[in-house]
């Protein structure tokens, strides 16, 4: 158990900067999860962590010790690497056992570790099983195992439900997610899921182009998104943006509706975004609403997503959510109210989030 | 499945077993023909017809080639032909695996300058064959005065492009996660040949294993340059030594005694690891 702390940590590859400069503090026991589009760097900030890919500048420390020049080996990590990795051809128990045996634990105690690890998760009766007898759920579980016996000072984890069926991926996070509590351990996790993402996290590093856009917990994330990036990558589905102008104390929108404008905003160019369960129908034309032509539902059951136009013209799709038995028509003109205080306003030109309307 | 094949008629069904009968008759006659000439005495093999079934000698015919009764080879044991030609064709395909496995590892798994270099300088020796290089290999071989030594026939044969080439494929397609798992587990590149890339690759080393066995059991151009001394000699030049241009002054029934015990060891590392040798050509699964 340790403290895990990045500091103003690059990567380039020859001149090309990859990663610009990450910073983080992650406390003992912190579960911190970094979420991203491929190709935005969140592996390869994983990988200098675990000592796999080389850092060019800033330093990593874990447990208070500068680890950039040392092996993966003497980090005191453990990973859990996407396609598992698992030894083919050792079985279950000797996958698991085999980091230790290099670490020079024999016998009963061997024995007694991976057995307890074993019984967390459920794999005691795969023990003797090759990798290959395993589905991949429990491929999952023996690489997950693998990594807790070591007892490591930190967990590292490389998207590691990606390749697993929708079902098993939900109950395998929570599996993660308690086992994590259970025993403690600092961990980074790496995912391009964001119901992963934020289900798991203590805290969120969401990463784009090698940039780490925002550091905070999800729900802050969620509801104060630093700009434009993280307000349209967390969320499903996505927020809506639109192009707006701010002119004496109103909020001008492209078709010509008006909403009021947040306080203490000058006037100019902005982006107003709203999440789609922010977004209610309201009566018909009622003032400071906005006026929109459905073009298709998506029924899920409890909710549906409504898909629609702002005006008659054809502007960027926009969509909100209803409840599965009250949804409009195809074609159908709706109004809808923004919630109170649930309107983000960004600025045009650097894409930051000034104010909330 | 045959059936599905070559159609379900009964007529068709049974040219295909005739054709195929013939066939194995074709390829095993002469193998029959030598091990039965190899049972009769020379004066029963010179006077044709020779009889198509085995006949009295059998015993004072091997006694003989074994216990040195060979002249023209200067009186050298088959049973020490035996032994120059396994530890030949052994340190071959031991060598030439423990080399490929070692390069094919270095270029697939560690990132060093020239890297690729190395890998098409390995590469273009596919195209530079023994016979090619052969005078330049035979005069380093008299300068380190390795004529007539095992190190002098293993060594020049031992580099392998093919082989090489064969590990680096396989190489390959072992993902690069497990190397790196190992690495996180605290296995050092030694630990991780031993341990990982080793056992998965025993199907590969074992059909390889066969391969190059039988490659310098018959290796012939080499040894021949290489060995002056009779006692030196594998056995498939002594075969060449005792055959004469007039037909009286070579022993035939002794040349096909050696003949047979030629043939034997490869036929024998063919059966005994042919399930190994099938699995290493066909699994692709890892």
């Amino acid at each position: 158990m340790a403290t895990l702390s990045l500091n103003d940590v690059r990567k380039s590859y020859g001149k090309t900067e990859v990663i610009h400069g990450v910073s983080i503090d992650v406390e003992d026991g912190e579960f911190v999860v970094i979420v991203g589009p491929s190709g935005c760097g969140k592996s390869t900030l994983l990988r200098m962590v675990a000592g796999l890919e080389e850092i060019t500048r800033g330093t990593i420390d874990i447990g208070g010790r500068e680890v950039n020049k040392l092996e993966p080996r003497e980090r005191d990590i453990a990973m859990v690497f996407q396609n598992y990795a698992l030894y083919p051809h050792m079985s279950v128990f000797d996958n698991m056992a085999y980091g230790l045996r290099i670490a020079g634990i024999k016998g009963d105690d061997l024995k007694a570790r991976v057995g307890k690890a074993a019984e967390m998760l459920g794999l005691t009766t795969l023990l003797d099983r090759k990798p290959r007898q395993l589905s991949g759920g429990q491929r999952q579980r023996v690489a997950m195992g693998r990594a807790l016996v070591r007892e490591p000072s930190a967990f590292l984890f490389d998207e590691p439900l990606s390749n697993l069926d929708a079902k098993l991926r939900v109950s395998m996070r929570l599996q993660i997610k308690d086992l994590q509590r259970r025993v403690a351990t600092t961990s980074l996790y790496v995912t391009h899921d964001q119901v992963e993402a934020m289900t798991l996290a203590d805290r969120l590093i969401v990463m784009n182009k090698g940039v780490a856009e925002q550091i905070a917990t999800p729900m802050e994330i969620y509801d104060n998104p630093a700009n434009v990036f993280v307000a349209g990558f967390i969320g499903s589905p996505a927020m809506n943006f639109f192009p707006a102008r701010i002119e004496g104390g109103h909020l001008h929108l492209a078709d010509g509706s008006q909403l009021p404008a947040p306080a203490g905003v000058s006037e100019g160019s902005v982006i107003l975004g709203i999440r789609p369960e922010h977004l209610m129908p309201a009566p018909l034309d009622a003032e400071g609403s906005l006026s929109v032509r459905v073009l298709a539902v998506e029924t899920l059951g409890a909710d549906a997503f409504v898909h629609a136009t702002l005006g008659d013209g054809d502007a960027d799709a926009i969509v909100f959510r209803v409840p599965g038995h009250d949804r409009p028509a195809e074609g159908e003109r709706v109004s809808l109210m923004v919630e109170p205080g649930k309107a983000h306003v960004f600025d045009a030109a650097t894409e930051r989030r000034i104010a909330e309307a | 499945m045959a059936e599905g094949l070559v159609g379900t008629s009964r007529r068709s069904l049974t040219l295909a077993h005739v054709l195929l009968i013939l066939g194995c008759v074709i390829v095993a006659f002469p193998i029959y023909y030598v091990t039965v000439a190899s049972t009769h005495s020379l004066r029963t093999i010179l006077n044709p017809p020779l009889p198509m079934l085995p006949g009295p000698e059998t015993i004072e015919n091997y006694r003989e080639a074994v216990s040195g009764g060979i002249n023209r080879i200067g009186g050298v044991g088959v049973d020490r032909l035996l032994l120059n030609t396994t530890i030949v064709a052994l340190g071959i395909a031991f060598g030439k695996i423990v080399i490929s496995m070692a390069s094919a590892y270095a270029i697939v798994f560690f990132r060093f300058p020239l890297r690729m270099v190395c890998f098409w300088l390995i590469f273009i020796t596919l195209m530079l064959p023994v016979e090619v290089r052969i005078l330049p290999t035979y005069k380093v071989m008299v300068d380190l005065g390795l004529i007539d030594t095992y190190a002098g026939l293993i060594l020049p044969l031992i580099a392998s492009a093919t082989a090489t080439l064969l590990f680096r494929q396989f190489f390959m397609t072992i993902p690069n996660e497990l190397f790196e798992a190992a690495r996180v587990d605290g296995a050092g590149p030694w630990r991780f040949f031993k341990d990982i890339l080793l056992p998965l690759s025993a199907t590969n080393i074992a059909a390889l294993f066969v391969i190059l066995f039988i490659y310098g059991w018959t290796q012939y151009l080499w040894p021949l340059l290489v060995t002056n001394s009779n006692s030196m000699n594998t056995i498939v030049i002594a075969l060449r030594k005792m055959i004469s241009f007039a037909d009286a002054d070579t022993p035939w029934d002794l040349v096909m005694v050696t003949c047979v015990l030629a043939i034997l060891p490869p036929v024998l590392i063919v059966v005994l690891m042919q399930r190994w040798f099938v699995k290493g050509l066909v699994e692709t699964e890892k």
